[in-house]
């Protein structure tokens, strides 16, 4: 399987096809619905975001708490649709790419070929495993937020899957398509 | 029969250890099906899908942490025996009591937030939660609890469909509902159906088949027959595992239905991820 270090280079991204599985190590960023709504309100405002989002790939998971002895607790992908709104205005800003799970919007998409960036899938509902990956966690910024704050994980070989390579190909709508049985 | 007391102690411990467990601890009807699909899905992609969601949900139970980082809103059926008088406490707040100390105490997510629009500040203990209650006769309480997950929430549905669609009608809207969902749900997923009662009974009819078995079958041999069509139909969709293509999409679909109106056929669709955790309890 194909090991790639984060922060990911231009050069990895335009490497990605749709529908590999890949192993990722190195640092991402955390957030998911409040966070991104505070950083978009943040950027329509012309402010300065608290976090440096250039090149980093933000991974959308509300973890659970940790059981002591634990780096971190269950974190597995939230459902990215929700994150479609703001999405595009953090790729602009040079995000490189995204985590998460389930289909994205056509202006995402649209962003993610402009932007050469990348969105990767990983397995909703498999936390307790997905977790095993994440060894370290720092807490960024929005801590009155609980499990929705911004914070740095320390991956290795953090399991996901090319779902929109910067090319738009999807494997939400290629992998469905070749499995359908469905007429017409 | 004489009227019994029970402490709001027991309640609580009670409503602790049904959430607890029903976050670590996956039904066998979940596993087995996830073992059949493991056996009968096409796409090499949607098979190591499943095969880490068996190893995901055996170290959840093993290293008892929860199976998904969204341990859900706490949901409730309750059949509350009339001869039960509760001590020292009232009923509900042992209830509330019970779901706190289990997301505190359990490490699990607190994701319940005050107000549904302008604070959306989040409770900090998961509470409250939503309880259905029954009164039945009887000197005992049977509880039904499960941790409802969100991303599979947001993606059910109601109608109130005419009389004269229907089963063909009833059909369509189950099976548009579910395409709709496509891979946001977590696939393969559980379909709760309701069908009859009001617009609100419909909804709850459909909450408590998701917190049903899905080796069970309705009792009604028509009803059975559908749920099994259903289900065929859903796995021809081509979602497959976490949504990335493949044969495995459902692995079942429960209906539960109610007497209803001669002017209406409500249909609710509350659709649950595999992680459909629910346990029950008899005090």
């Amino acid at each position: 399987m194909k090991r790639l270090n984060l922060p990911l280079t231009e050069a990895d991204v335009l490497d990605l096809k749709a529908g590999e599985s890949v192993l990722l190590s190195g640092t991402m960023l955390t957030g998911r619905d409040a966070a991104h709504k505070r950083l978009y309100e943040l950027i329509e405002r012309g402010e300065e975001l608290p976090v440096d989002i250039k090149g980093e790939l933000i991974y959308y998971v509300g973890p659970a708490p940790a059981k002591p002895g634990y780096a971190v607790g269950p974190a597995g992908p939230t459902s990215s649709y929700r994150m479609d709104k703001y999405a595009q205005a953090l790729m602009d800003l040079g995000l490189r790419g995204m985590i998460g799970k389930g289909a994205r919007s056509q202006e995402v998409i649209d962003s993610i070929i402009r932007n050469k960036g990348v969105y990767f899938a990983c397995i909703g509902g498999a936390a307790a495993l997905i977790a095993k990956s994440i060894k370290r966690e720092e807490l960024l910024c929005y801590e009155d937020l609980g499990t929705e704050a911004v914070r740095r994980y320390t991956v290795e070989d953090f399991p996901c899957i090319v779902a929109i390579d910067c090319r738009g190909n999807n494997v939400y709508e290629d992998g469905v398509k070749r499995y359908s049985e469905e007429r017409g | 029969m004489n009227i019994r007391k029970i402490k709001a102690q027991i309640i609580t411990d009670t409503v602790k250890k049904l959430f607890m467990d029903c976050n670590y601890f996956i039904g066998d009807d979940i596993t087995a099906a996830l073992k059949d699909g493991l056996k009968r899905e096409k796409s090499p992609v949607g098979r190591s899908v499943l095969s880490q969601l068996l190893e995901n949900n055996k170290i959840a139970a093993e290293e008892q942490i929860p199976i998904c980082q969204d341990t859900g809103m706490a949901v409730l059926f309750v059949e509350y025996g009339d001869k039960v008088v509760i001590e020292d406490g009232s009923f509900e707040d042992a209830v509330l009591e019970g779901v706190r100390r289990a997301y505190e105490d359990g490490y699990l997510r607190k994701s319940v937030v005050s107000d549904p629009v302008f604070d959306r500040v989040n409770t900090g203990d998961n509470t409250p939660a939503v309880i259905h209650t029954r009164i039945v006769s009887g000197d005992k309480i049977k509880i039904l609890a499960g941790g409802k997950g969100f991303g599979s929430e947001n993606m059910s549905a109601t109608a109130m469909l005419t009389p004269s669609k229907g089963v063909e009608g009833v059909k369509e809207f189950i099976l548009d509902t579910v395409r709709k969902a496509g891979p946001n749900p977590c696939p393969p997923m559980v379909v709760g159906v309701g069908i009859g009662g009001t617009f609100e009974k419909a909804a709850q009819l459909a909450k408590m088949a998701t917190l049903r078995d899905i080796d069970t079958k309705n009792s009604d041999e028509r009803y059975a027959e559908l749920e099994d069509e259903l289900l065929s139909a859903i796995n021809r969709m081509g979602f497959g595992p976490a949504g990335l293509g493949g044969s495995v999409t459902a692995l079942g679909v429960n209906i539960e239905t109610y007497p209803t109106h001669i002017a209406g056929m409500p249909v609710a669709v509350n659709i649950c991820c595999h992680a459909a955790r629910h346990k029950s309890a008899v005090i």
